[in-house]
C-alpha cells in the first residue's frame, strides 16, 4: 500500500493568497449581504483575535474596525496590553469595556465560587481557580474534570469534580464570554458594523465555544484555517512576536490556565494534524508518524475528536424552527 | 450486599433516567462500550461516578476511573460487585 504522506508541511498556506481570498469573501459578506459599514471584534490578545484584527483592518481598511477590550477582575495581567498591542499594530481603534461589574451583577464569581466549595470546602476569598482536565497522553484513564486550586499563601489544592459542580462552574464562567458578545453587539449596533468571529478551525470543529458568547458573530472568517495556520497567517500579517509567541490561554479563570489543559489535552500542533487526519480520512500511522506519537495515543486523539464533534452539535445547531410539526 | 442482577437493573435504570440517548429506547447490550455508542460523554462519566459513589457508598479513586470498570454495563457490575464485596469484607 502506498505510504500517506503528512506533515507540518501539510498544512502550509500560500499566505498572501489567503490573505487576499478572506478579505474579499469578507467584504461581499459584510458590504453586500448583511449590508453592514465596518466590522468589531473583542480583542483578546491572543493570536485567533489578533489576527482577525489584521485581516479586517486589511479588509476593510483600519478605519472600518473597532477594536473591544474587555478585561476582567481576573483576566491574566497582560491580556489588555497585548490586546492593545494587537490593535496599535494593525491600527484600529479600540474602546475599553471593563466587565467587572457586570460579571459582579451577574452573579458569575458567587455562583462559582458556591460550587467550587461544594467539592473544596476550604476554597475562600482570594484563592484562585481553575479546571484541568488531564491530559489523553498520560494513560488509558478517562480524563475527568478536576479542578485545582491556589491559596494566597500559594498552597495548592485538587480535587475532582462532580457533574453538577462541574456544570455549574462552566455555567457561571460562561457568563464572561456572553457578556462581552453582549459589548460587541452594543458597538456593533452603534456603529452599523458587524460582528467577526475570531474562533479558528479546532475551536469551532471540537466545541471549544460559549453558544451565544465567543460562538456568537455575524461572519467567522479564520473558523476554517487550523490553528497552525493561523499562526502562519499571523506572522505573514504582522502581528506582533510577543503574541504569536504566547501559550495559548483560556483566560476564563483565575489561575492560569492553558486551552490544552482545559479542552483540548493535547498541544495544538499535534492536534491539527490529528484533525487533518481525520477529515481527509488518513490512517492512524499517518497521523502517528506526523505527530511523533505512538498509534494507540493517536487512536485516542481520533476518538475524541469524534466525541467532541458530537458534544458540538448542540453548540452549533442554530435555533430549530419546528414549522413541521 | 446487592447481587449483580440488581446491580445491572439499578445501573441500567440510572442510564435510563439520566442519558437521552439510552432513554430513547436504545438497546445497550452487556458489553457496549457507554462512551462508543454515545450514551455518556465526560461529563457524564462524573455522573456515573456520582451515582455509583452514592447509591452503593463507595469511594472511587481516581486511579479506577478506567474504561475496563466503567465502560459498560458489564464492567460497571462487576466493579460495583467486587467494591461492595471488598467494603464488606473490610468491614
Amino acid at each position: 500500500m502506498a505510504q500517506v504522506e503528512l506533515s507540518a508541511e501539510t498544512l502550509r498556506l500560500d499566505a498572501e493568497r489567503t490573505v487576499e481570498q478572506i478579505s474579499e469573501r469578507l467584504r461581499e459578506v459584510v458590504y453586500k449581504d448583511l449590508r453592514r459599514r465596518g466590522a468589531v471584534i473583542g480583542l483578546s490578545g491572543g493570536v485567533d483575535s489578533s489576527l482577525v484584527a489584521h485581516l479586517c483592518a486589511h479588509a476593510f481598511g483600519p478605519e472600518r474596525v473597532l477594536g473591544v477590550l474587555m478585561p476582567e477582575g481576573e483576566s491574566a495581567p497582560d491580556t489588555l496590553d497585548l490586546s492593545q498591542v494587537a490593535a496599535d499594530a494593525a491600527g484600529v481603534e479600540t474602546v475599553l469595556e471593563d466587565i467587572t461589574k457586570l460579571l459582579d451583577a451577574a452573579g458569575c464569581y458567587e455562583r462559582r465560587d458556591a460550587a467550587i466549595r461544594s467539592v473544596m470546602p476550604e476554597y475562600a476569598e482570594g484563592w484562585k481557580a481553575k479546571i484541568v482536565l488531564p491530559s489523553l497522553l498520560g494513560d488509558a484513564r478517562y480524563s475527568l474534570f478536576t479542578v485545582v486550586a491556589e491559596s494566597p499563601e500559594g498552597e495548592r489544592r485538587e480535587a475532582r469534580l462532580t457533574a453538577t459542580a462541574y456544570r455549574e462552574i462552566v455555567a457561571a464562567t460562561n457568563f464572561k464570554q456572553r457578556v462581552r458578545k453582549m459589548l460587541e453587539y452594543h458597538h456593533a449596533d452603534r456603529l452599523d458594523f458587524a460582528v467577526i468571529g475570531t474562533p479558528n478551525r479546532l475551536e469551532y470543529d471540537q466545541g471549544f465555544f460559549v453558544k451565544n458568547g465567543d460562538g456568537s458573530a455575524d461572519v467567522k472568517p479564520i473558523a476554517h484555517l487550523y490553528k497552525t495556520q493561523v499562526y502562519q497567517l499571523a506572522e505573514h500579517l504582522g502581528v506582533p512576536a510577543v503574541i504569536r509567541e504566547r501559550p495559548p490561554t483560556t483566560d476564563t479563570y483565575a489561575l492560569e490556565q492553558s486551552q490544552e489543559e482545559f479542552y483540548f489535552s493535547v498541544p495544538f500542533d499535534k492536534l491539527d494534524l490529528c484533525l487533518y487526519a481525520v477529515n481527509e480520512g488518513l490512517p492512524v500511522e499517518a497521523a502517528a508518524s506526523a505527530t511523533g506519537l505512538s498509534a494507540e495515543v493517536i487512536e485516542r486523539v481520533f476518538e475524541d475528536i469524534e466525541r467532541k464533534r458530537r458534544a458540538a452539535a448542540y453548540l452549533l445547531a442554530p435555533p430549530i424552527l419546528l414549522t413541521n410539526a | 450486599m446487592p447481587s449483580p442482577d440488581a446491580i445491572e437493573q439499578e445501573v441500567r435504570q440510572f442510564l435510563r433516567d439520566n442519558f437521552p440517548l439510552s432513554a430513547d429506547g436504545v438497546a445497550l447490550d452487556r458489553e457496549d462500550s457507554l462512551i462508543e455508542v454515545g450514551v455518556i460523554d465526560s461529563t457524564g462519566v462524573l455522573e456515573l461516578i456520582g451515582f455509583i459513589e452514592e447509591r452503593y457508598e463507595l469511594t472511587i479513586a481516581d486511579e479506577e476511573v478506567l474504561p475496563e470498570n466503567l465502560d459498560s454495563i458489564a464492567n460497571i457490575t462487576r466493579f460495583v460487585g467486587e467494591k461492595t464485596a471488598s467494603a464488606n469484607g473490610a468491614g
